[in-house]
């Protein structure tokens, strides 16, 4: 072999390693783009975390992909059989094959780091802001299995969520302990801006998942079990999403909406949440004391009918 | 010294003649031979990729526009359910004990599996396994996909019996791969040539004997898991029901402790078949053998701690999701170092581009970015995004399709010519490639960004926002160009076996055992069992076979430079 010949072959190399590094940045700048990451403007700082750390990720994939994928492409140029091309004979070269075990492993411990650093401000909540909406200090939950989350005040709005087969309620925190006569609402939740929302998650029936992808990952919804989430919306707007957990036929069908309005806003729906509930009780009371009513009253007519069969034989 | 001589043999020396093999349907069924075995594996299990396959492209229909009304719920629910455990457990595994049936004999130099009979066992227990299941068919075919979990699956929420058929495939063809692994051990362990040691052992020998432990060590726990299923469905035994003091997390857990090692069950062989396959064309031995077998084994073993990686998003404590992002991202490391490896191996070689070299060529370059993705998902707080999108679905199938079935795939083309005596069609093989690896780029590339855009799996429709309806359409466009890649193999293996060229014991110039016999092989495999000395055999053979027929002074400088 002529001395040429390892120097081209280290020039192409290099050109090689080169291209895949612009190649890499590049991609890391269209990474930005809808295609390549989650949805996440405008939501919830969780959510935005969560996008960070992925962009991070994806900016070490790109590294890998492209240098691996380069090196293949180019052994297979420059490698094809050609007349008096002669394979190498080599089986292997163990400072190498530990260099790059090691090397492997080095990227996967950065991975752990920056996921670790990031962490803390993806699972835990920070405090509402001082004009959000009242909040109250977060109750103990019973059967809890995982750690709730909590802000460092304590003090947030705690919804609980439950899934049902095809759709989700949601129950709102109220002064008393009777849990019946809380405001309650089904597939849309409305919440507050500015304040530090927490969610308990539950499931009636099958094995549910919580999701809106612009405000934070998904919980899953098990029977038996309570999970924990939580989100908090700066500014108004709707937000979309749907069970992420196979849970019936209608699966597709059941979405959520979350829309977030400025607190006074949701003061006012609240009460007029509270009113419309309580009339429709009241209602609801009204008519089953009526039926009631008519029950005793159809009490003879049925009674004397029961007689004039047993008349009748 | 005899005795030395015909160890030494050469291909034309063993070439024999006995009597024909019977050939009436009869003998197939009552066959106890392990190559007659392998092709019934072969073809059941392809059929069943064909059926699998339509399956999804009715999905693909169902999913090219939003809102689409072609497939109903239940349908749609049913079919994906057929669709994953169809390719899971009665394609990918068996094809994989398919191949090893045929070829482990063969490549230890063995003259039949350790228990011919129970061999049989196995191939039967599997296909009455899938006749069971696909029976539902005609009353009501499963719904809860192919993880059942639990209560979903429970008799409350699937009244019908698909649920019940889906168990016993689990339990039929569960017995038929803990048998075929068995036996795998036991012929490995015992039945190798004189001289074939450990370190001498061919890599898909080494990926099987991991793929039997593995099956021995995860099938046991899948068979109680839907066995506590059954019962809770028909004797109220309430295992998995919150309401009777179960839990529907035991039902996950329990899954996929099995569920991720059958990941690796399904892909560990498909790395031994590249493994056998680039350094055959590449003309150059397989760069670091005993790492490549050793991140086999350690592979294997974190296979097994790294279930729950599938539970991220239940309710978990923090040091539960920590440990299994760490597992998780351990394993990535002998994987990444198996595909450095392949690389390494085609590095300064001469690649002769044939059609089992390419589809390895593009296993590895699709593997990847399948291997690449799974480090994302195992960063937990970023799963807690992807997990149950089409990201997911993507994932996945790049690790299945562009893995396992491209390593299958480069099996066919590589030992099709052993295995019928007659070659395939270089250019229809190229074909294929062709429209199979532009279909699988196109399919599930873009299923990244649709899972990213926020569709779940397992949604038999989707509404009209953001760019779901342009990229739904667009991987269902690529998965026909997919079927249409797969159906060409299928062409050319129909088309081979009328008049394909005559292949000869040896057309690939390949290393190990199964090409020193004829093609196909006689019933006993091997007159004369060679004496393995290298891990490369067969390229001792023909070394020996050159220096007994040329003139001893003609030899030194071709030996000095072949030289190990």
């Amino acid at each position: 072999m002529t001395p040429a010949a390892p120097r081209t072959r280290r020039r192409v190399f290099a050109l090689t390693l080169l291209a895949a590094l612009t190649a890499a940045l590049v991609l890391a700048a269209g990474a930005s783009a809808d295609l390549l990451t989650p949805e996440s403007g405008g939501g919830s700082v969780n959510a935005e975390n969560v996008d960070t750390l992925y962009k991070l990720v994806l900016a070490v994939a790109v590294v890998v992909f492209v240098g691996v994928e380069g090196v293949l492409l180019y052994s297979l140029i420059r490698f094809r059989a050609r007349k008096d091309a002669v394979p190498a004979q080599i089986r292997g070269n163990t400072r190498l094959e530990i260099g790059w075990t090691l090397g492997a492993a080095g990227i996967l411990v950065i991975l752990a780091i920056v996921t670790f650093v990031m962490l803390d401000d993806i699972r835990n909540p920070p405090n509402s802001d001082a004009d959000g909406f009242p909040t109250q200090r977060i109750a103990n939950v019973e059967n809890a299995t995982a750690y709730q989350p909590r802000p460092p005040n304590g003090r947030a709005l705690n919804i609980e969520v439950n899934g049902q087969r095809y759709i989700w309620r949601y129950t709102y925190p109220d002064a008393d302990d009777n849990v019946l006569n809380n405001v309650f609402n089904y597939e849309t939740l409305v919440v507050p801006t500015k304040t530090t929302i927490t969610l308990t998650i539950k499931a009636q029936d099958v094995v549910h998942s919580w999701w809106i992808p612009d405000l934070g990952g998904k919980a899953d919804a098990v029977p038996g079990h309570t999970n924990f989430t939580w989100f908090k919306v700066q500014r108004p707007g709707s937000f979309r999403g749907q069970c992420a957990e196979l849970c019936g036929r209608n699966h597709a069908d059941m979405v959520a909406t979350v829309v977030a309005v400025e607190p006074a806003e949701f003061k006012s729906w609240l009460a007029s949440k509270k009113r419309e509930i309580d009339a429709n009780n009241k209602a609801a009371q009204q008519r089953r004391e009526e039926e009631s009513e008519e029950l005793r009253e159809g009490a003879n007519p049925r009674g004397s009918g029961n007689a004039e069969t047993a008349e009748g034989e | 010294m005899a005795a030395t001589d015909r160890a030494l043999a050469v291909p034309e020396i063993t070439a024999h003649s006995v009597d024909p093999q019977s050939r009436g349907w009869v003998s197939w069924v009552t066959t106890t031979d392990h190559k007659r075995i392998g092709i019934l594996y072969l073809v059941t299990t392809f059929a069943f990729f064909i059926l699998g396959g339509v399956e999804a492209l009715l999905m693909r229909v169902q999913l090219g526009t939003p809102d689409n009304t072609f497939l109903t719920p239940s349908t749609y629910n049913a079919l994906f359910t057929l669709h994953g455990t169809t390719m899971i457990f009665l394609f990918v595994v068996p094809i994989m004990a398919g191949f090893g049936n045929y070829f482990l004999p063969l490549m230890i130099g063995a003259r039949d599996m350790a228990f011919p009979k129970l061999n049989a066992l196995s191939y039967w227990l599997l296909l009455f396994g899938g006749i069971v299941f696909y029976a539902s068919l005609f009353f009501s075919p499963p719904e809860a996909g192919w993880t059942s979990y639990a209560p979903l699956s429970l008799e409350a929420y699937s009244e019908s019996g698909g649920i019940d058929a889906w168990i016993f495939l689990i339990h039929l063809t569960g017995i038929s791969s803990l048998i075929g692994a068995v036996n795998f051990y036991a012929t490995i362990a015992n039945m190798r040539a004189p001289g074939m040691g450990w370190g001498r052992l061919p890599l898909f020998v080494w990926t099987l004997l991991v793929y039997a432990i593995l099956l021995i060590l995860a099938l046991p726990v899948i068979a109680g898991a839907v066995t506590l299923l059954l019962t809770d469905r028909h004797f109220g035994t309430g295992f998995f029901d919150q309401g009777q003091g179960g839990d529907p997390l035991l039902w996950q857990h329990l899954f996929w402790f099995f569920g991720h090692p059958e990941v690796y069950i399904m892909i560990l062989p498909g790395f031994g078949i590249i493994s056998e396959v680039l350094p055959v064309f590449a003309r150059k031995p397989i760069f670091g053998y005993k790492a490549i077998a050793a991140a086999t084994v350690v592979i294997a073993f974190l296979a097994l701690l790294v279930w729950a990686h599938h539970m991220f998003t239940t309710p978990s404590a923090t040091i539960v999701l920590v440990f299994f992002m760490i597992s998780s991202f351990l394993i990535a490391i002998p994987t990444g170092v198996k595909i450095f490896n392949w690389v390494a191996t085609l590095w300064r070689g001469t690649v002769e581009f044939k059609t089992p070299l390419i589809f390895s060529v593009g296993f590895i370059s699709v593997f990847l970015i399948g291997g690449i993705t799974g480090v994302f998902l195992a960063v937990f707080p970023v799963d807690w995004q992807l997990h149950d999108t089409y990201f997911v679905v993507a994932h996945l199938h790049y690790v299945l399709v562009g893995g396992s079935v491209f390593a299958i795939f480069a099996g066919i083309y590589y030992w099709f010519p052993k295995m019928t005596g007659r070659m395939l069609s270089e250019s229809i093989g190229k074909w294929s490639f062709a429209f199979m690896y532009i279909g699988i780029n196109v399919t599930f590339l873009i299923q990244h960004s649709i899972g990213l855009e926020g569709m779940p799996r397992r949604v038999y429709e989707y509404p009209d926002v953001g760019n779901l309806a342009l990229y739904n359409l667009i991987s269902t466009i690529g998965s026909f160009m997919l079927a249409f890649g797969v159906g060409l193999t299928v062409y050319a293996v129909i088309r081979a076996l009328r008049n394909g060229v005559k292949a000869g014991p040896d057309p690939w110039k390949a290393n190990t055992l199964e090409w020193f016999v004829p093609s196909p092989p006689p019933v006993n495999n091997f007159d004369v069992i060679p004496r393995v000395r290298s891990v490369e055999p067969m390229k001792d053979i023909r070394r020996q076979v050159a220096r007994q027929s040329e003139p001893a002074a003609d030899l030194s400088p071709v030996a000095a430079g072949t030289r190990d």
